[in-house]
């Protein structure tokens, strides 16, 4: 049965405070609460990185997350990215139908911001290795990898 | 007369890029409606049987819930055929098909309502398993989407008896699932007699036909929008099951339904490429050339429908020989109905053929890329027509160079080394299509044209293609795509999707820009000339296997394709590297793993069906050769979609049989297969 919760959180820098089903994933708050539906699903299980969002400054599969379990979090999302690595990716054309880039940009940024934390010689076998949750089936990853190099 | 280039051949990025990257680019389950529902599936747990009973009385109390639609309730479709046929009765064919549609008020609401149904079955036994020597082999009257099933010229069994060196051995592939990353969706509403449906699709106007005819109506009264499709590798060329059930769920409701298949269930209802058993015979000459070819094929369909891929059709037309066998047979199993995957057909048919190719080079002491060579043919074996263009050789050679090819094999402390080669080729077909121009008062000019972009580009191209034929730049252009209202057009498949829209596109231009007319719509044929067009490639491979744990890891892989005009590098090449790296994972990842004693596939979701991650691919790349084929299109081009894919497998094998020197002809080729075989 449905049990209703409030969550209250940042998405975006916006502060949002609503009801929810206590059944409802972040992933599901953000697309068909909050209308922002650049996140995607891929696979609702945590297996593929579509849903990948930035939690408190880290990268989250976003369907894994219930949404009364990011109350008090700050989300961002790709509506929210602001990074040269989105330009990279449109120039580097790092995607093909576009579906996983959500997902490969907030990892992507979560990839830099990391690197930087643990102070890691970041090179292509890195990136591979650290962007490897996030599938990409059109196969662009030679692409994904170049566009992260780009922003280094 | 082919277009001017000016804007084609330029590496321009997509359109709809920067959409792509701010997360604006909206996809079918997103699109904001009034009185929106949400709907899931129920599915079959058995794979054989009649359902006997249905209770969806807790379902149906539980809060939120709207409907539960089963056969009962949903209503008759006379017209409504093969997968089609959802809900029409209580027979289940396979596991995991739709036995019933829940609607309910959010998602949580209809995914919890789906296990308060209880749904009864009547079982029977069930048979899943391919065997060559299945019982229910048939013989098909066409294999897809009709060519003849069998091909016979000369006496292969004496060219063989005779030949020098021959071999015969079987190869079997797995079923392989498409799995585009952006599962099968669909958002439907009815007014007014008429049916709309966002949708994730290959071809707007195609769904538009097939769904009308299900339900009965003139095709104007179904409009199918696909403004953005995250991929479809041939799963979302024909409609799936759960867009009739969506259109029936809103029916049933009269209210918008919107139905997003899940990962899990995508591998029973959107289609997947047919497990294949194929034997191989081959015979040459003391120079290698090749004086038999003898391609026997055991598949499946269901008892759905049938889908008879066309597996060894590639094998009449790569190699010159005077004796040539190529046979087709089907077994009738109780699963989902196999469908279109990246270049059914040429795909697992050039994995096998081209690891025979190579196991017979090894066996004549001849190098494969030579052997190749040796056996390019002048004309089509099988249709005596001459090849629009054909340079399979120039690839081999000069991609062989490029690639530093010196196969052998060599350890590296316990590493072992190998490198593998294999052809690519796939058809380059121009289909039927309309295309509609309008010059705007602001001087820009509007080109619709009822093709979908899937991730190949071709929204980008396609624009490129109108401001060459309006010797227009760029940004005058608007180029609108993905609805069935744009007119006739053909699905993006078969690696004829910009060829043909491209065609329709350059008419629709030209004459506008020639007539002085506001606006025009054109329609355009497909290509008959009495020639055999295909595009060619050679694929390099280098792997490097663990000794202690068989672990496969390609180290380097690089395409050189000839493909016509290339017009827009950029986007091309992501096709080209793109199909290579779903060739990598069909070749070392990839299996659906049937489930003989339950009747599915096991490994239904992407943590176990292992699609290729970013680690897999190290050093790939492709490039092409300067062709242009004045056949085909208007543009020079040939299409580019599925080449990739074709024969990426076969390379991969034959490197890490070079690196070995052990062969594991069932693929995928895992440790767990590998390893034994080293231990030896």
């Amino acid at each position: 049965m449905a049990e209703l919760h409030p969550v209250s959180l940042t998405v975006n820098g916006d502060e949002h405070s609503l009801v929810v089903d206590t059944r409802t994933s972040l992933l599901d708050l953000l697309r068909e609460h909050l209308g922002l539906t650049g996140s995607k699903k891929g696979c609702d299980h945590g297996q593929c990185g579509a849903c990948t969002v930035l939690l408190d400054g880290r990268r989250a599969n976003a369907c894994l997350v219930l949404a009364v379990a990011a109350d008090g979090c700050d989300v961002v999302s790709v509506e929210g990215l602001e990074h040269p690595l989105q330009d990279a990716f449109v120039e580097r054309d790092a995607f093909q139908c576009g579906y996983c880039t959500p997902g490969q940009l907030c990892s992507a940024v979560g990839l830099i911001e990391e690197a930087e934390r643990e102070g890691a010689h970041v090179d292509g076998t890195y990136v591979r290795e650290r962007m490897s949750g996030n599938i990409c089936r059109c196969g662009a990853y030679p692409n994904i990898v170049a566009a992260i190099e780009d922003v280094l | 007369m082919s277009v001017s280039a000016r804007v084609l051949g330029t590496p321009v990025d997509r359109l709809e890029g920067r959409d792509k990257v701010q997360g604006k680019a909206r996809y079918a389950y997103e699109y904001p409606l009034d009185r929106l529902a949400y709907g899931t599936l129920l599915v079959a747990t058995v794979a054989k049987g009649r359902i006997r009973s249905i209770d969806a009385r807790d379902a149906l109390a539980a809060e939120g819930v709207l409907a539960v639609l089963t056969w009962e309730s949903a209503p008759k479709l006379p017209k409504a055929e093969g997968e089609l046929a959802v809900l029409q009765g209580d027979r289940v064919s396979y596991r995991g098909q739709i036995v019933g549609v829940v609607i309910a008020e959010s998602y949580e609401a209809a995914r919890h309502a789906e296990r308060l149904v209880r749904v009864d079955y009547d079982v029977e036994q069930h048979d899943v398993t391919l065997r060559a020597d299945h019982p229910t082999l048939y013989r098909p009257d066409k294999v897809n989407p009709s060519f003849p099933t069998d091909t016979e010229e000369g006496d292969v069994e004496r060219a063989l008896r005779e030949a020098a060196h021959a071999i015969d051995l079987t190869y079997t592939t797995p079923a392989y699932h498409n799995n585009a990353m952006e599962p099968h969706a669909t958002t439907a509403f009815w007014q007014e007699g008429r049916l709309t449906l966002y949708d994730s699709n290959q071809g707007a106007y195609a769904y538009s036909e097939t769904i009308a005819q299900t339900f009965d109506i003139p095709r104007e009264r179904v409009r199918v929008i696909a403004r953005h499709v995250g991929g479809g590798f041939g799963s979302k060329g024909t409609p799936r099951p759960h867009v009739i059930a969506t259109a029936l769920a809103a029916h049933h409701v009269l209210r918008p339904v919107k139905l997003a298949v899940t990962r899990q269930q995508m591998f029973a209802l959107t289609g997947y490429r047919t497990p294949t058993i194929q034997r191989l015979q081959l015979g040459c000459d003391a120079d290698g050339k090749l004086t038999a070819i003898a391609h026997d094929v055991v598949e499946q369909t269901s008892t759905v429908d049938e889908f008879a891929e066309q597996t060894a059709v590639v094998t009449r037309m790569l190699y010159a020989s005077p004796n040539r066998r190529t046979t087709h047979r089907l077994a009738r199993l109780d699963v989902p109905t196999p469908s279109w995957m990246r270049a059914p057909g040429e795909c697992p048919g050039m994995y096998a053929l081209e690891s025979a190719i190579d196991e017979l080079a090894r066996a004549a002491g001849i190098d494969p890329v030579d052997l190749r060579v040796r056996n390019d043919p002048e004309i089509d074996p099988e249709s005596g027509h001459r090849f629009s263009t054909r340079n399979l050789v120039a690839c081999l050679r000069e991609g062989a160079e490029r690639f530093g090819w010196s196969p052998g094999g060599r350890r590296e402390g316990r590493t072992l080394v190998g490198m593998g080669v294999a052809a690519s080729t796939y058809p380059a077909r121009r289909r039927p299509s309309q295309a509609s121009a309008r010059r705007e008062d602001d001087g820009t000019f509007t080109v619709r044209v009822g093709a979908v972009d899937i991730g190949t580009g071709a929204r980008t191209v396609l624009a490129q293609v109108a401001a060459d034929a309006l010797e227009v730049p760029l940004e005058q252009v608007r180029i609108e795509i993905g609805d069935s209202d744009f007119g006739q057009a053909p699905v993006a498949g078969g690696s004829a999707g910009t060829s043909s829209w491209g065609a329709a596109v350059v008419k629709a231009c030209r004459t506008l820009r020639v007539s002085g007319e506001d606006e025009v719509h054109v329609e355009t044929g497909q290509a008959d000339e009495p020639l055999a067009k295909h595009g060619f490639g050679a694929q390099f491979v280098e792997v490097r296997v663990d000794v202690d744990t068989a672990e496969i890891r390609v180290a380097r892989a690089f395409g050189l394709f000839a493909c016509g005009r290339i017009l827009n590098p950029k986007t091309a090449r992501s096709q080209f590297v793109g199909g290579m790296t779903m060739g990598l994972g069909m070749a070392l990842l990839e299996e659906s793993r049937v489930d003989a004693q339950f009747g599915g596939f096991v490994n239904h979701d992407l943590a176990q069906y292992h699609v290729p991650v970013n680690a897999d691919v190290a050093e790939l790349d492709a490039d092409w050769l300067d062709e242009e084929d004045p056949h085909v299109n208007p543009m020079g081009a040939k299409g580019i979609g599925e080449i990739g894919i074709v024969g990426t497998a076969a390379a991969v094998a034959n490197a890490v049989f070079d690196a070995t020197g052990v062969r594991v002809r069932d693929l995928p080729i895992t440790p767990e297969r590998l390893l034994p075989l080293l231990r030896k």
